[in-house]
């Protein structure tokens, strides 16, 4: 039951773009139409799926305060804490690298429609995010952070497929000439912000 | 040779500002906008970051091998955070505990990255620290201007400092309690685009 409602909560309550704006540059760059917006939602649901669970066993038996007790007692004071950034973001480099390999092999069109934006995953802020909110929330056990990625994930994808679907639509209406392309943009994002605000305070 | 140097320090903060022109780096920081101070803090750690960063991957650009590059580049940066955040933390902590994630998340800002990738690692040291500085400021100014307007409408206050004085609640003024809200920094960022544009009418869109 609580996974369910962490679940729920991670992708209405929490989401990732409306409440953090986290992952907004790929967002606003790839969601020109709605087939490449699929792909990249399903690319970063998969690498928070496989990051974060890594990145928590990480927090949690290596980051920590304390963490390094397993070890033996003269290590049960060490705090590695602050390496966390660069331990974070060294897997989250390696695991799109791998990602990127097996798309290459297997999806051959699907990779040429990424292009660039899959090596970007990387530097999306969303991934980043999903590991530091995790570690600041201190979740109980694997399966929530897990539960929490997939969430998160599936929040951003319904978010840019949504945002695609309405800038496919726009090309059809007429838009002040400086407004045009990106202000526009941001200014139905806000808006779909505010609708998404609606969730906010819900309790699970 | 110095005009030069002038058009790297001037041209990222008007005519190529990396949020309102490049797109480059909204992601972290919108949320921090609600109030100045929050917003200026992070605006100066971004622009030490993307400062030295610069300047230290323009040192080390021609001993980096091609193929590993972004990950290289990925150390230097989380490294600069990584002081950044510890600085942070020693000096101010209670600001450090409200950016929360987001100076982590300085790391992934598309800015730092960009900047490397276009400017740093095919110019010299001198130059890049210009241009990382200056884009970082750049960046900063939007921030600054967006939450300049959040928390003057939004709570009536200034760094903190009541702006608005009493007299004008009690004649029935409010705090516009949705300038708070998160969605309505991308509305003055659009808004902000949107009077850039109207001015600069070489940026439009087609």
């Amino acid at each position: 039951m609580e996974y369910l409602s962490l679940f729920v909560k991670s992708i209405f309550v929490d989401n990732m773009i409306f409440a953090y704006f986290l992952g907004m540059c790929s967002y606003l760059a790839v969601s020109k139409n709605v087939k490449t917006a699929t792909g990249l939602g399903v690319a970063v649901i998969f690498v928070l799926l496989v990051t974060l669970p890594i990145n928590y066993l990480l927090n949690e038996y290596l980051l920590k305060p304390g963490a390094l007790s397993w070890l033996g007692e003269r290590y049960a004071e060490i705090d590695l804490s602050f390496l966390s950034y660069i331990v974070f973001i060294a897997v989250i480099a390696a695991i799109v690298q791998i990602v990127e390999m097996v798309v290459e092999k297997f999806a051959p069109a699907l990779y040429s429609s990424l292009g660039i934006f899959l090596p970007l995953i990387a530097v999306n802020c969303a991934i980043l995010g999903g590991s530091l909110f995790m570690q600041e929330r201190d979740y109980a056990n694997v399966g929530e952070a897990a539960v929490y990625a997939l969430g998160s994930g599936i929040g951003w994808f319904l978010a840019i497929v949504a945002l695609a679907a309405i800038r496919e639509k726009m090309a059809y209406s007429h838009v002040p000439a400086p407004l045009k392309g990106l202000g526009i943009t941001f200014i139905t994002v806000g808006l779909m912000g505010i609708a998404f605000m609606t969730f906010m305070g819900i309790q699970l | 040779m110095k005009d030069n140097l002038k058009e790297t320090l001037l041209q990222p903060i008007f005519k190529g500002n990396p949020i309102t022109v490049l797109v480059l780096g909204i992601c972290s920081s919108l949320a921090v906008t609600v109030q100045l101070k929050g917003a200026f803090v992070m605006a100066l750690s971004v622009i030490i970051v993307t400062g030295l960063s610069s300047l230290i991957v323009s040192l080390m650009r021609n001993s980096i091998p091609n193929r590993i590059r972004i990950i290289v580049q990925l150390v230097v940066v989380a490294m600069m955070v990584i002081l950044v955040d510890q600085v942070l933390k020693a000096f101010s902590y209670s600001v450090s505990k409200t950016l929360s994630v987001y100076i982590g998340l300085i790391i992934t800002n598309c800015i730092v990255m960009g900047r490397i990738e276009a400017f740093a690692l095919g110019n010299k040291p001198l130059p890049s620290l210009l241009d990382g500085l200056a884009n970082g400021a750049g960046y900063g100014m939007i921030l600054i201007i967006v939450a300049f307007f959040r928390e003057l409408l939004g709570s009536g206050t200034l760094f903190g400092f009541r702006i608005i004085p009493q007299a004008v609640y009690d004649a029935g003024y409010m705090n516009n309690g949705l300038m708070i809200l998160p969605p309505m920094a991308l509305i003055i960022l659009g808004c902000i685009i949107w009077i850039q544009r109207s001015i600069q009418k070489d940026l439009q869109e087609k």
